[in-house]
């Protein structure tokens, strides 16, 4: 790569300080622009019949009665989209072998999961189209549901698609060195868990919406949308439904929460978008919090079986891990549900040099909600998995749980490397990590801690994770398997005639700060201040094309292209600069707005100025001098898949024996993400992770009933993270850029997701250690707690 | 849409008249009926918090009460502290700490965080967060939050 090499330190660079978020002010007056704030003339509201069943035939749907309600606009059901719904298989080649049949909107015939849309009712108001829903007579004839992953496989089980012989969705297996020999060796000590890791969700604050406008006399289509990926979704909508994709505009204004809930395609939005098209007037949907709860995509969800040997000297001798995942009756579109388990596999034990790996991942169809990618998709199971084992391996062997890591970590001097599983790791640091973690947390401090409050009848515990994470994905994540979904990003910077800089970029914001990273990069490397900087995402018809914000890329791929589309437009501006002050382009800088010697730092011209005469009195130049002053620059990274990242996490929690209840004293995280942008909204990231893996951990679970009912489905019942039970969390940083741009930043928005529940659960069991009994069961419940001590 | 009732109330300074169904929550009042969007909705029943408001002087849920018995009180809305200078500090505080991502549980936080600082004023952190502890905000990790509430506390106490 090439690039100026000064732009980090430079007077007025931005990069690196923690500059507040300018939005920040609109949200807190409550001028935020939601989907569902939107009112259009001539809008109607959606609603929607769900199936009351897990699994049921469709035998009739009488919808005489709710046709007769005044204000019901039109009632489709499955059948009615046909002809206007090209089919959706949620399947990607590169996960060889994985199957899914074709979905539609809604369900023809067959209900496959308690929620799944039947009926579809739009009227002039949403309160309408909910009596009418009650007055649709839809008649099933319930049939077995398969809901247990463990016993779908088996011969006597129903099949949940006729056209395949049994429920498996898809199989991988990882063997790497010999696994075989090295249990079998008799110097090494073997440890077997089994782990098991509870549905949850996103729970968005805000849920779901969509408000859909279509112009027949353009065919064009409008989708309001509150997601991450507007390129994607401008992709998948006009193969599904038929239009050119250039008459498909997807708008992201503020989204109130995603945590990749919302990126994929569900049928209750697809049925909205298709039936604005089919009115021709717009169409609002937005899910209540029950509709949310069973239909937007669960996660986790995973039976992990493991074992693991070490050595006397702590060496991991083998690991092996067998996943099993039930995701649904259907593979989700268009990402696919293979993914989690997927990244299981690649994963589990990534932080340490291990030669003899082996892993099976089994992925099941059930009647239950389908399950796709949410924040950091596979990393709490990889990471508890590997983690959970190494720690009682360490216990077994009496060893210190950070000594064992520091003999299997990799070398901080030795990359890259690849893992057992065929991971490419570079430019980490899980040495120096783990190491600023224990001096950070005072862990001697908290080791004699322990022993003085287990004298007092006090069980605390200490736990830690080292951990990678999946940042910045190539093309190898999605679009090598025919997706529509772009690993590249683009960024458009231009200068108007008043001196100011507008950037538009493909990447979204969704409250992480990704507009004001832009403007920090973009100010910082072309040299203006940042408030004459304004910024455009969310949008497809005024911004570059490209992925969106997911998978930790948005500061990592979407920053580079700004910084590399800032930067060919500061040598575009220094040229003009440079003809109109009759100087040498390479004698000038931009800072503050300002054209100057880059010598002396003087003024020579102002950018204001500098428009001026390219704008409005071009007959001041030269004839053969055509500016353009607007720059588009797009980035993907090349060579290796990935962009991981590492952290070290530490958990000190307090286990009150009597009643199960465990209090989260203090959490610690060590975390590099290579070159920091912001400061304060990179640690925010890594704190809002932690508290939703502290909600894996500890509370979140849909329960489903043995007959694939989810019995939780309401925000009483199904419990998030409370300001009352969530610890102070304590941040520091190691910053080892990714060779693989300039700007060097990784991401670091799932980190805390993936990380957390892993130190949690080691934290539980270290306190419980002197009870001798564990917990590898996520949520750790009270009960659970207490089952595992056998005192319930 | 059934029986409606005419109602006559105060939202944010300004008089209104209006006739409403009475089966209309305040929050879908305010939202549709009024355009006041600023208070959001997110559970439905009155666990999340996103739709705290303030009705004659008492932080309400707006999705609890309906539209119908607000007839003759008085509404504090996001828009209306946005307004009228009553919340400054705390916002400011907001913004310095980032107490804030998405923004969706946003108003309904400003509004308990504002109940906090004018009534109960006590400079704890476990207090705060006790206080906190209905609404729901699925970014933060509320620590932020706590930071800048437990600032304009200390500041206000100073005053």
């Amino acid at each position: 790569m090439t690039g100026p090499l000064n732009i980090f330190d430079k007077p007025n660079s931005y990069i690196g300080r923690s500059v507040s978020r300018p939005e920040a002010q609109r949200l807190i007056e409550g001028r935020g622009q939601y989907v569902d704030d939107l009112q259009l003339p001539r809008m109607v509201h959606a609603a929607f019949a769900r199936s009351p069943y897990a699994h049921a035939k469709i035998i009739n749907i009488n919808k005489s009665e709710a046709e007769k309600l005044p204000g019901v606009v039109a009632i489709f059901d499955g059948a009615d989209f046909v002809d206007h719904v090209s089919p959706y298989v949620g399947t990607l080649t590169h996960l060889q072998g994985l199957r899914s049949p074709p979905q539609m909107p809604l369900a023809i015939d067959t209900a496959r999961w308690q929620g799944e849309p039947v009926v579809m009712v739009v009227a002039q108001s949403r309160a309408i189209a909910e009596d009418a829903c009650a007055l649709i007579d839809i008649e099933f004839e319930p049939l077995e549901a398969v809901c247990d992953a463990e016993t779908a496989l088996e011969l006597d089980s129903p099949v949940i698609h006729d056209e395949y012989e049994n429920n498996r969705a898809w199989e991988r297996i990882v063997d790497s060195g010999n696994v075989d020999d090295a249990f079998a060796r008799d110097d090494v000590t073997v440890v077997e868990r089994t782990f098991n890791f509870a549905r949850h969700t996103g729970v968005t604050l805000e849920p779901r919406a969509s408000v859909v406008e279509f112009n027949p006399s353009e065919n064009a289509l409008t989708y309001h949308y509150s997601g991450q990926a507007p390129h994607m979704m401008q992709a998948i909508l006009s193969k599904i439904l038929n239009l050119h994709e250039e008459n498909i505009r997807v708008i992201a204004k503020d989204v109130g929460g995603s945590f990749g809930i919302k990126i994929h395609l569900y049928g209750d939005e697809l049925a909205t978008a298709a039936a604005a098209k089919i009115l021709k007037r717009p169409v609002k949907f937005v899910a209540d919090r029950n509709e949310s709860f069973v239909s937007d995509i669960h996660a986790r969800d995973h039976r992990v079986k493991g074992r693991i040997a070490v050595a006397q000297s702590g060496e991991i001798a083998a690991l092996e891990i067998d996943d099993l995942t039930g995701i649904g009756p259907y593979s989700m579109y268009p990402r696919s549900s293979g993914i989690e388990c997927n990244q299981v596999l690649n994963l589990t034990g990534a932080p340490y040099a291990i030669e003899n790996y082996r892993a099976k991942g089994t992925i099941v169809f059930q009647n239950k909600n389908m399950m796709c990618q949410y924040r950091a998709v596979g990393h709490p199971i990889a990471m508890a998995v590997a983690d959970g084992l190494l720690e009682s391996a360490a216990h077994e062997i009496n060893m210190d749980v950070v000594e064992i890591r520091r003999k299997n970590l990799f070398r901080d001097n030795n990359y890259p490397v690849t893992t057992a599983a065929g991971m490419k790791l570079d430019d980490l640091s899980h040495q120096k990590a783990l190491e600023k973690l224990v001096s950070f947390m005072d862990y001697d401090g908290l080791r004699k801690d322990q022993v003085g409050a287990r004298e007092q009848g006090v069980y605390r515990g200490i736990g830690f994770v080292s951990m990678v994470e999946v940042t910045n994905p190539s093309p190898m994540f999605y679009g090598i398997g025919g997706a529509p979904i772009s690993a590249q990003d683009g960024a458009t910077v231009r200068l108007d005639a008043a001196g100011a800089l507008h950037v538009s970029s493909s990447i979204t914001e969704q409250g992480q700060g990704t507009n004001t990273i832009i403007a920090q990069i973009a100010a910082g490397v072309f040299g203006v201040d940042m408030d004459r900087v304004k910024v455009t995402t969310g949008d497809t018809a005024t911004t570059p094309y490209g992925g969106g914000t997911w998978a930790s890329r948005g500061a990592g791929i979407g920053g580079e292209a700004v910084l590399l589309a800032s930067n060919a437009l500061k040598e575009q501006v220094l040229e003009v600069a440079g003809v109109i002050l009759q100087s040498s382009a390479e004698n000038l800088d931009i800072e503050h707005g300002l054209v100057v010697d880059s010598e002396n730092r003087t003024e020579r011209i102002s950018l204001g100025d500098l428009g001026k005469i390219v704008y409005y009195r071009g007959n001041e130049l030269p004839s053969d001098v055509t500016p353009e002053l607007i720059a588009t620059r797009h980035f993907r990274v090349t060579d290796i898949p990935f962009v991981f990242t590492n952290g070290a996490m530490a958990a000190h929690v307090e286990v009150d024996i009597e009643t199960g209840l465990v209090k989260v004293l203090d959490f610690w995280a060590v975390e590099d993400c290579g070159r920091v942008i912001n400061p304060k909204l990179v640690d925010e990231q890594i704190r809002g992770g932690v508290v939703q893996g502290i909600g894996g951990a500890f509370y979140e679970e849909c329960i489903y009933s043995d007959d694939g009912q989810l019995q939780n489905a309401s925000m009483a019942d199904y419990l998030v993270p409370m300001a009352a039970e969530m610890p102070d969390i304590h941040i520091a940083h190691i910053e080892t850029p990714t060779k693989t741009s300039v700007l060097g930043a990784k991401g670091a928005g799932e980190a805390g997701t993936g990380g957390a529940p892993a130190a949690l659960m080691n934290a539980v069991n270290d306190a419980l250690r002197p009870l001798n009994t564990s917990i590898y069961q996520m949520p750790m419940t009270p009960q659970r707690i207490l089952k595992a001590q056998g005192t319930v | 849409m059934g029986q409606t009732e005419n109602i006559t109330l105060t939202v944010n300074d300004e008089q209104v008249t209006e006739s409403v169904p009475v089966r209309l929550n305040l929050v879908d009042f305010l939202r549709n009926n009024l355009g006041l969007t600023g208070s959001h909705v997110g559970c439905e029943h009155g666990v999340c918090g996103a739709c705290t408001l303030e009705v004659d002087g008492v932080m309400v849920r707006g999705c609890l009460m309906l539209a119908v018995q607000a007839d003759g009180s008085s509404i504090t809305t996001i828009e209306g502290l946005g307004e009228n200078q009553r919340a400054a500090d705390l916002q400011d505080a907001f913004k310095r700490n980032n107490s804030l991502q998405c923004g969706y549980c946003t108003p309904g936080m400003m509004a308990s965080a504002l109940e906090y600082v004018e009534t109960i004023r006590n400079p704890d952190r476990d207090a705060i967060r006790e206080h906190l502890s209905g609404n729901y905000c699925r970014c933060t990790g509320y620590q932020s939050i706590v930071d800048a509430v437990l600032e304009v506390v200390e500041e206000r106490a100073k005053r």
